[in-house]
């Protein structure tokens, strides 16, 4: 066999993902095969909300950014009413691309190729000559188009093209709550982007999720960055050094949410209800020294409540299909081939519009800025070889499956809650067994794909 | 204080930041160029050495090339940013560059196995007088050529050096990097540029 053979519920150009997607393991097919990567733009990333921006990228009106729905070219725009839209970067005309600039502030768009021209809300406001048409264009099929649904949580943007989706909300489930929590341990329950480590890998996007509440590669994949964080430190206790001893019986757990979403939740190793445990454990970054002395100096009483706000929160929040949070990131994944995967580390800044903090903010990003540094020089590098070289690995046609089956047939290692949550400890392969589940769900259902153009 | 920029970094302060933005600021005028072919080709020869030493992976003796307060930048925004508010691609004080070559010397350096071979062309020299008579700024052009597993890739931009006299010769207090493509999404950036 070689999951070509078709099946009635489960074909989709031949291949049998009932094959493909087994209990303990996953066939190479769903990381090389050119058709099922094009089957995924729709039948995944047509299928569910995705991440599409951030609210602090478009923070008034007429601002937009350029982002991606799967393969789809997106302006995300906060309209001249304030509307939060996602047109598509495609011109009705003969299909160019109207927005060039990566990001900035626009009331209309103009297509560069023949003039044809768009409110930033996508409705289509004049082309030129338009007396040789017969047309008079008051029909809205020469609209942009536009992702029909958008909607927003905590400041994250997400979009779905699927009218049979349940709501942002009820897609987000149980992990809404680490979400919550992540962002609302800042001032005013807000963070602001403020540019990003951007990377790329010769690798499939999946690579990237199945890594990302994988605990077990830690202590491997990062060896470099453990030995180099403890290098100065006599303890030894600096950064993930909380993985090295035994990971499954230390507070840190692996937890299953449903429809994709998982999340690695490390914050049981840090005493998190006491002001400075994370900066404890902060490894060192330009400067630091000079800061925390001058928060300590000047905020006696509040400086490790303001030192661990410029530390990173050690959760791994991760929402099916492209949205990672870690540390103080916000990760975001742009598939753009079967073999090759963009993956843009966001930087996150504290701000403090209500002055809450004394005047600290500026001190407290001045850290925040170097200690986001640390991880993607230093440690994503790494996974992102091995990512690469997994591709290398899996043209080896024969040997047909990689597996992921660690924690499989021992239950006791899992518990269940009453809403479904999977919850087993930091090294369990139970998220990848449960999200490929769910992705096998995707691949073999053709969803209710529309745009919509009405304005 | 401990005052061992190697250990601790009480230098990467407010001032620090007030000078890097100032220094990088207005700096490559007509009117400060230094002319004199002979110093000019004494600041070309240390940026070649530079890129000699990184070709061949002699990255203490590059290392030693930098004073002890030093900075190693890669922007990730035009012109720098203000990055006390944005993450750059790199920012590394004397602290963290000694463990960037640390990190290369560990043999777990996934990514640098197997390591990267790099040709490194440098040109365009310009060099520039300063308000402080023992500081200079240098400009030049790079283009690398990174060849790994089969792979060639490219890095080219300028750079921006800030050279201090140091005896009978210079050291690098700052050096900034600005890739041509400082934001787009780049692979395997963990060469030192």
């Amino acid at each position: 066999m070689d999951g070509l053979t078709p099946t009635p519920d489960s074909r989709l150009d031949g291949y049998d993902f009932d094959y493909l997607i087994q209990e303990d393991r996953v066939h190479r097919h769903i990381y090389t095969e050119e058709p099922i990567f094009r089957a995924e733009m729709t039948r995944v990333f047509g299928a569910v909300w995705v991440y599409l921006g951030h609210e602090s990228e478009i923070p008034d009106n007429d601002d937009f950014v350029q982002t991606w729905l799967g393969l789809r070219p997106i302006i995300l725009v906060r309209d001249s009413d304030g509307n939060i839209r996602a047109l598509y970067n495609r011109c009705t005309h003969r299909g160019s691309t109207v927005c060039r600039r990566q990001s900035g502030s626009a009331k209309a768009f103009q297509c560069p190729y023949h003039g044809w021209t768009f409110r930033n809300n996508g409705e289509i406001t004049g082309v030129p000559w338009p007396e040789g048409y017969a047309d008079d264009f008051s029909d809205s099929k020469f609209n942009l188009a536009q992702v029909p649904r958008v909607d927003s949580y905590k400041g994250f943007v997400f979009g779905t093209l699927n009218m049979a989706a349940p709501s942002l909300m009820d897609y987000l489930g149980p992990v809404a709550k680490p979400l919550a929590e992540w962002v609302d341990r800042h001032p005013g329950g807000k963070v602001a982007l403020c540019n990003a480590n951007r990377l790329k890998l010769h690798g499939n996007w999946k690579l990237v999720y199945d890594n990302s509440a994988d605990g077990y590669h830690v202590v491997f994949s990062h060896r470099s960055l453990l030995a180099m964080e403890n290098r100065l430190s006599e303890e030894g206790d600096k950064g993930m050094a909380f993985y090295k001893e035994s990971p499954d019986t230390a507070p840190m757990y692996v937890y299953y949410f449903g429809n994709g979403h998982h999340f690695k939740d490390k914050r049981g190793n840090v005493e998190r209800d006491k002001p400075g445990a994370l900066w404890e454990i902060e490894g060192v970054a330009p400067g630091m020294e000079y800061f925390e002395e001058k928060l300590r100096r000047e905020h006696p009483g509040r400086a490790d409540e303001f030192l661990d706000l410029a530390a990173s929160e050690p959760m791994n929040i991760n929402v099916f299909p492209n949205l990672h949070i870690l540390g103080n990131h916000i990760q975001v994944v742009r598939p753009i081939s079967v073999t090759e995967t963009d993956t843009t580390w966001w930087g996150t800044a504290v701000i403090d519009d209500e002055g809450v903090l004394d005047g600290a903010v500026d001190d407290i990003n001045a850290i925040r800025m170097r200690t986001q540094e640390g991880f993607p020089n230093f440690g994503e590098v790494d996974d992102l070889m091995n990512f690469e070289q997994i591709q290398v690995g899996l043209q080896a046609e024969e040997d047909e499956w990689a597996y992921t089956h660690r924690g499989l047939g021992l239950p006791d290692r899992f518990s269940v809650d009453e809403a479904g949550t999977i919850k087993g400890p930091a090294t369990d392969e139970v998220f990848l067994r449960e999200y490929f589940r769910e992705y096998r769900r995707l691949m073999t259902t053709r969803p209710d794909i529309q745009i919509a153009r009405e304005v | 204080m401990n005052a061992n920029p190697a250990r601790t970094s009480y230098y990467v302060d407010d001032d620090f930041y007030a000078d890097l933005t100032a220094a990088f600021s207005d700096w490559q005028s007509e009117e400060a160029e230094i002319a004199d072919p002979a110093r000019r080709d004494e600041f070309r020869r240390l940026l070649e050495r530079e890129a000699r030493l990184l070709e061949q992976d002699r990255h203490a003796d590059w290392l030693a090339m930098y004073a002890p307060e030093c900075l190693y930048w890669v922007p990730a925004s035009a012109d720098g940013g203000d990055p006390k508010r944005e993450v750059a691609i790199a920012f590394d004080d004397r602290r963290r560059l000694e463990d960037r070559v640390y990190r290369l010397g560990t043999d777990y350096a996934w990514s640098q196995q197997p390591p990267s071979r790099t040709s490194r062309i440098v040109s365009n020299v310009a060099a520039f007088e300063t308000a402080d008579d023992a500081v200079v700024m240098i400009r030049s052009n790079f283009l690398i050529t990174e060849f790994q597993a089969g792979d060639y890739r490219t890095w080219a931009g300028w750079a921006g050096h800030r050279l201090r006299r140091n005896g009978d010769g210079w050291e690098i207090l700052f050096k900034q990097v600005n890739l041509i493509n400082y934001d787009q999404n780049l692979r395997n950036p963990s060469i030192t540029l």
